[in-house]
């Protein structure tokens, strides 16, 4: 095996890490990549929720044969480092979607990175990821898009958006596209954001406390990175284990009504 | 009902109400009037609680209690509502959502037992019926995609669910074409003309005072009630204007 060098600041890829947590992940988890292969026309699916308390290190590397599907989603909230990095492979008219939600205080570092290979003609990508945090917490996106230069019409969209609830809280979003062909679609967009303060007010003015108050804004505004996800139920098992660092505040089932409101229509 | 004395609020520094006095009496309906500027919606917003108004002096007393002592949320289960003249939206939280959580979080801080889905759904149905309002558009997001009349029957299908003891209506008839204006105004007889409820309806014009009729019409100007009478003096400002009758 070779001698194994830790990444630092330096490293394009790192540059955002703690690198104290870094120190205290084993030399055999940052080789330990899990390979996944989407035969064509088949779909992939499969979801995360890094929820830990100690230093976690998820690497990914994914190829999707023509017209396959690989969707990845995940919830990144553990009360230490943690990073989940997907490669993927797209082969010609696959596609590959991914939700991700960063949440947390502390001063913690939760991180994601994804790196999309438009290898082949016509394959589409689409990433949706939400940032909360609180505290000294920070939350990243790093996202590569590479399209190759035969890859003529690529469809390619990443959407970051980042709601900070204290001062003292960052994120980072760096989009990094490489595009080598000329008929192709990148749409990239990241934006930071508070909570609506009007909208707190509203709700307090109908007699919601301003803890749930704020469950309400926050699911609301991380739904967006599952909305792609088909599975009701596991949509709402990756919110409520996104939530479930705000604390027990929400009154009833949500879900539950808007069921009930489909069906007496 | 409630009982407003000597209220002096500020927001960054500025004066906006110098020594209100209002008072209006269960089973009372009273209209607030005055020009733009007067203090109408600092009025509203105080009442209600919103951050960053400074109350400098005075004293609001609502069902034996001291108002501005409480936070928004408990004024609400305390029994006040707010209709905003803007009505806020909030994308991704939908009417139904957003009214059940407000009303059993009410009812909870009551201490009374939540309403279950099947009970709310039909509570909610029933509302929007009143106020004409499609039971489709409280599957939607809160105020989202909604026209400026679809906001303020919505403002008022709120109010018909939560069930309030007192209403401060902040120009709920602005923006509303003649037969919502109809609509909405018979929503808030039914709703809230009763003997142990009060309102109090800000406006700018008489015409929503065809349908609810107040009991007394105040003229605020300048931060304070400058003159009250009856309904005949909302006809008496549509005609001579404000400056004539605060003169």
């Amino acid at each position: 095996m070779s001698s194994f060098v830790r990444p630092t600041w330096k490293d394009e890829e790192w540059r955002y890490a703690d690198f104290g947590a870094l120190d205290r992940i084993e030399p055999a988890d940052f080789d330990g990549w899990r390979q996944v292969d989407v035969p064509a026309g088949e779909t992939f699916r499969d979801s995360f929720v890094l929820d830990g308390t100690t230093p976690d290190l998820r690497r990914l590397r994914i190829q999707v044969g023509e017209g396959g599907r690989a969707e990845i989603f995940a919830v990144n909230s553990g009360s230490d480092y943690a990073r989940l990095e997907v490669e993927v492979r797209l082969a010609r008219g696959a596609h590959f979607q991914f939700g991700g939600v960063t949440i947390g205080g502390g001063e913690t570092v939760r991180e994601f990175v994804t790196r999309i290979a438009h290898a082949e003609p016509e394959a589409t990508s689409d990433q949706v990821i939400r940032a909360v945090h609180w505290n000294q917490a920070t939350g990243n996106f790093l996202g590569r898009i590479e399209v190759v230069r035969d890859a003529q019409k690529t469809d390619a969209a990443q959407d970051f958006k980042g709601l900070l609830l204290d001062r003292g809280a960052s994120a980072n979003a760096r989009p990094e596209l490489e595009i080598y062909a000329d008929d192709v679609k990148c749409a990239h967009g990241a934006a930071i954001g508070q909570l609506d303060e009007m909208a707190r007010f509203y709700m307090a003015a109908r007699g919601i406390a301003p803890d749930v108050a704020k469950k309400l804004l926050v699911r609301a505004f991380i739904a967006d990175a599952f909305a792609a996800l088909e599975d009701d139920d596991q949509q709402e098992r990756l919110l409520d284990a996104a939530l479930a660092v705000l604390g027990d505040t929400l009154e009833g089932d949500a879900l539950d009504v808007i069921a009930l409101a489909g069906e007496t229509a | 009902m409630i009982e407003i004395t000597n209220l002096h609020a500020e927001i960054d520094g500025k004066k906006i109400l110098n020594g209100l006095n209002l008072r209006v009496d269960a089973g009372q309906v009273h209209a607030i009037m005055g020009p733009n500027g007067a203090g109408k919606s600092t009025l509203a917003y105080v009442l209600g609680g919103r951050p960053g108004y400074e109350i400098t002096a005075g004293s609001v007393v609502f069902d034996g209690q001291d108002l501005l002592a409480l936070d928004p949320h408990e004024r609400a289960a305390a029994g006040l509502f707010l209709g905003f003249q803007y009505p806020v939206e909030i994308p991704g939280v939908s009417n139904v959502q957003f009214l059940r959580e407000a009303l059993n979080s009410q009812r909870k801080a009551r201490g009374e037992d939540p309403l279950s889905g099947g009970d709310f759904l039909k509570l909610a149905r029933e509302k929007a019926g009143l106020l004409r309002l499609d039971m489709d558009m409280l599957k939607r997001p809160v105020n989202v995609g909604f026209s400026g009349g679809e906001k303020k029957r919505a403002e008022m299908v709120q109010m018909g669910i939560l069930d309030p003891k007192f209403a401060i209506l902040d120009e709920t008839d602005s923006g509303l074409d003649i037969d919502a204006l109809r609509i909405v105004g018979e929503g808030i007889n039914a709703i809230m003309r009763r003997p142990d409820k009060g309102v109090l309806l800000i406006t700018h014009y008489q015409r929503l005072l065809d349908y609810v009729r107040p009991d007394v019409v105040h003229v605020l100007a300048a931060g304070r009630i400058v003159k009250s009478g009856g309904a005949e003096l909302a006809l008496e400002l549509e005609r001579d204007g404000y400056e004539a009758v605060v003169a």
